[in-house]
């Protein structure tokens, strides 16, 4: 199957290079077809990440787009996640289009949009209830989470 | 305990209604169980009456519950002309409610199909999907419609030529491809990869959509047969029958390994475990809890307290652990002692000294009317000054119920394993001549006796623990206490050596009338323990 998820890849790729990305999204860096970075920030006056940039990371298994990329935001000594009432501090996203809710149709700038406007319709910078709680237990991998999906506000 | 027959059906319609249709069923009566106390024959000689607090149940195979599923199906189909595939999408979205379903059809048709995740039937693939012909030959293993007419007739009515696939972006002929009524088409090997992964990977059954984002549609189950492989199409079917089973109150999967049978039993709702405790045989010959699923009988004991008890001994495993260890030493002479036996009563092999296992206080008291050891001494508590105190005696009064409780476990097990050397004694003794194998069959029914006491007695020490302190309680403790003795006296018995033929009578005759008053104290507090739940006697320490 890896067939799949290199040739879907570089359609996407060749997509961005081609018609570009929506504004206020930019790919980082593509070096293999296993793992991308996308910036990304948000537009206008009225946000409250004015400003501010954040790194997405997506890493895409051979079942990539059957299976969903593993989507963080990165933690280190460059870029911070989001502080949001659905990012956790270590960078991972409790978000239904990463969950139950993704289809292979969608593809990596999808979710860029997707994580530009769920940051955009936030008010307060807070972190979830129980990060640290989480965030001292969690796998490395956020799809091994089991996410509750409650709150389709922000 | 429990029985059912035919004459039982009509609580079935009385008490809930599950919205299956059991009067046309083929009666399979599990239980052919119609007196757990058979093995006490000589004792008891006519069959006890279904008692209030017993339920009736059937026992059913997998494929009786394929064909509960069908034949609803196939009366929703009639009913609302649609395809037998839509129908069933339609059943489980209604969690198999047809009355629900019918009526939320007849408001609005349209709505109510495009709920459930199929578009209305005015689409083709709604319309012309091909029926099994006959829906009782549809068993778990091949649930597959003949031809794969709708694969083949979808691609009839596409233009020919090149399809690009958007999943994986390669090039396809269309008839290398599938859409359903909603039109999003993919190449038939993205779908493979989808479908596998989500029945596989996921294990999702009823509820596969549409690949396309935000598109609810369900995927059709011949369309999956088509599509997956036949290990995976059988995996699918499992987990349709698993859903169905799970979302039926009145179904149960038998909860002993390798068992595959389900438990049907329509007389212990949710509601009424305040006040039943639905103990049930399965055909493979254990006993299960109807209502909670345990994977024993947990009688006399509340579905909720048992989860509260599993739960707090979970909690206190450390001290359980403790409590476990199989040795203690002797009062008098401080020997380690391994118990080997399931008789509570010991006797130091080096001191000859006297002693109950549970107490360690002295054999002697316990044949007395001065038999405490059943009791925990409340009075102890009361002297606690301070919290460390209280806690303490918290604790020691959590742990002398345990103690009991696990104790009767760890003896069950042993008097089986002691029984089986036993077995092989008889053997010998039969084929000495003396005796006919009838005549040695006391040994297993009192082995049987014992061991099924002990299982209630262990139950009725978590009871106990549960139960404020009142006179109910008391009378409880005191029927608790008498079989108790009488099992520990059996027991005793049991463990005499019997392979000296010339006072075989005599210990026969002993065991025997023993066994039968063991058996006479187990109804007494069961019948008394479940009644009182009838009557609402028992108020405990906890809300049940």
């Amino acid at each position: 199957m890896s067939g799949l998820s290199t040739k879907r890849l570089m359609k996407e790729l060749a997509d961005i290079q081609s018609k570009g990305t929506p504004e206020g999204i930019i790919l980082l860096s593509a070096d293999s077809m296993e793992e991308w970075v996308f910036l990304i920030s948000v537009l206008g006056e009225e946000t409250i990440y004015k400003g501010e940039t954040f790194a997405l990371r997506m890493k895409f298994g051979n079942r990539y787009p059957i299976d969903v990329p593993e989507v963080t935001f990165l933690a280190n000594e460059q870029y911070q996640p989001p502080l949001h009432p659905h990012v956790y501090s270590n960078g991972h996203i409790c978000a239904s289009i990463l969950g139950n809710e993704w289809s292979p149709v969608l593809n990596a700038v999808a979710i860029c949009i997707t994580m530009q406007s769920m940051l955009a319709s936030n008010k307060k910078k807070e972190r979830p209830e129980g990060n640290d709680r989480y965030v001292r237990t969690a796998p490395s991998n956020p799809k091994l989470t089991r996410w509750h999906y409650d709150d389709d506000t922000v | 305990m429990s029985s059912d027959g035919d004459n039982d059906d009509f609580l079935y319609e009385d008490e809930y209604d599950d919205g299956f249709d059991q009067d046309e069923e083929i009666d399979i009566d599990s239980t052919s169980e119609p007196d757990v106390y058979d093995a006490m024959s000589p004792a008891i000689e006519e069959a006890p009456q279904k008692k209030p607090y017993d339920v009736s149940w059937k026992v059913k195979t997998l494929q009786e519950i394929i064909d509960m599923q069908n034949k609803e199906i196939s009366k929703v189909q009639a009913l609302l002309e649609v395809p037998s595939s839509s129908a069933a999408i339609l059943l489980r979205h209604y969690v198999w409610n047809s009355e629900k379903l019918q009526e939320q059809f007849w408001n609005d048709p349209s709505q109510a199909l495009e709920e459930a995740g199929l578009s209305p039937s005015s689409s083709p693939t709604a319309r012309t999907t091909a029926l099994p012909p006959s829906p009782t030959k549809r068993s778990n293993r091949s649930l597959r419609p003949g031809p794969s007419s709708l694969l083949k007739r979808t691609r009839s009515t596409q233009p020919t030529g090149p399809f690009e696939c958007p999943i994986c972006c390669m090039e396809y002929d269309y008839s290398s491809t599938y859409s359903m009524g909603c039109d999003h088409r993919f190449c038939k090997d993205c779908w493979i990869e989808y479908l596998s992964g989500k029945i596989k990977g996921e294990g999702e059954s009823a509820k596969i959509q549409c690949m396309e984002s935000g598109c609810k549609r369900i995927v059709r189950e011949e369309v999956i047969d088509d599509l997956v492989t036949k290990d995976i199409s059988k995996r699918y079917h499992n987990l349709l029958n698993a859903a169905f089973v799970a979302d039926s109150p009145t179904l149960r999967w038998c909860p002993h390994p390798n068992c595959e049978y389900i438990i049907e039993c329509s007389q212990a709702p949710t509601r009424m475990l305040n006040q039943l405790v639905p103990t049930v045989e399965c055909k493979c010959g254990n006993d299960l809890c109807f209502g909670c699923g345990y994977a024993a009988s947990h009688r006399p004991v509340l579905c909720r307290i048992v989860r509260l008890w599993e739960k707090k001994c979970a909690d206190d495993s450390e001290t359980a652990n403790w409590l476990q260890a199989n040795t203690k030493e002797c009062s008098k002479c401080q020997s380690t002692i391994e118990k080997n036996g399931g008789c509570n009563h010991m006797t130091c092999k080096k001191c000859k000294y006297e002693f109950c296992w549970v107490c360690m206080g002295p054999w002697s008291e316990h044949g007395t009317s001065w038999y405490q050891c059943n009791r925990y001494d409340e009075k102890s508590g009361i002297d606690a000054r301070d919290t460390q105190a209280k806690s303490r005696a918290s604790l020691e009064r959590y742990l002398h119920y345990f103690n009991r409780w696990a104790n009767h476990e760890h003896s069950a097990k042993l008097d089986a394993e002691f029984y089986q050397k036993t077995e092989k004694k008889m053997e010998q003794m039969q084929n000495s001549g003396n005796l006919s194998w009838i005549e040695v069959q006391f040994a297993k029914q009192a082995v049987d006796a014992v061991i099924k006491a002990r299982i209630t007695l262990k139950w009725s020490y978590c009871m106990a623990f549960y139960l404020k302190r009142n006179n109910m309680t008391e009378l409880f403790e005191d029927n608790q206490r008498d079989l108790e003795r009488a099992v520990e006296n059996l027991g005793y018995l049991l463990e005499q050596n019997i392979s000296d033929t010339d006072s075989i009578a005599k210990l026969r005759q002993d065991i025997t009338n023993q066994a039968a008053y063991v058996q006479k104290r187990h109804d007494i507090l069961m019948d008394d323990t479940l009644r009182g739940y009838l009557e609402r006697r028992w108020e405990f320490t906890v809300d049940t």
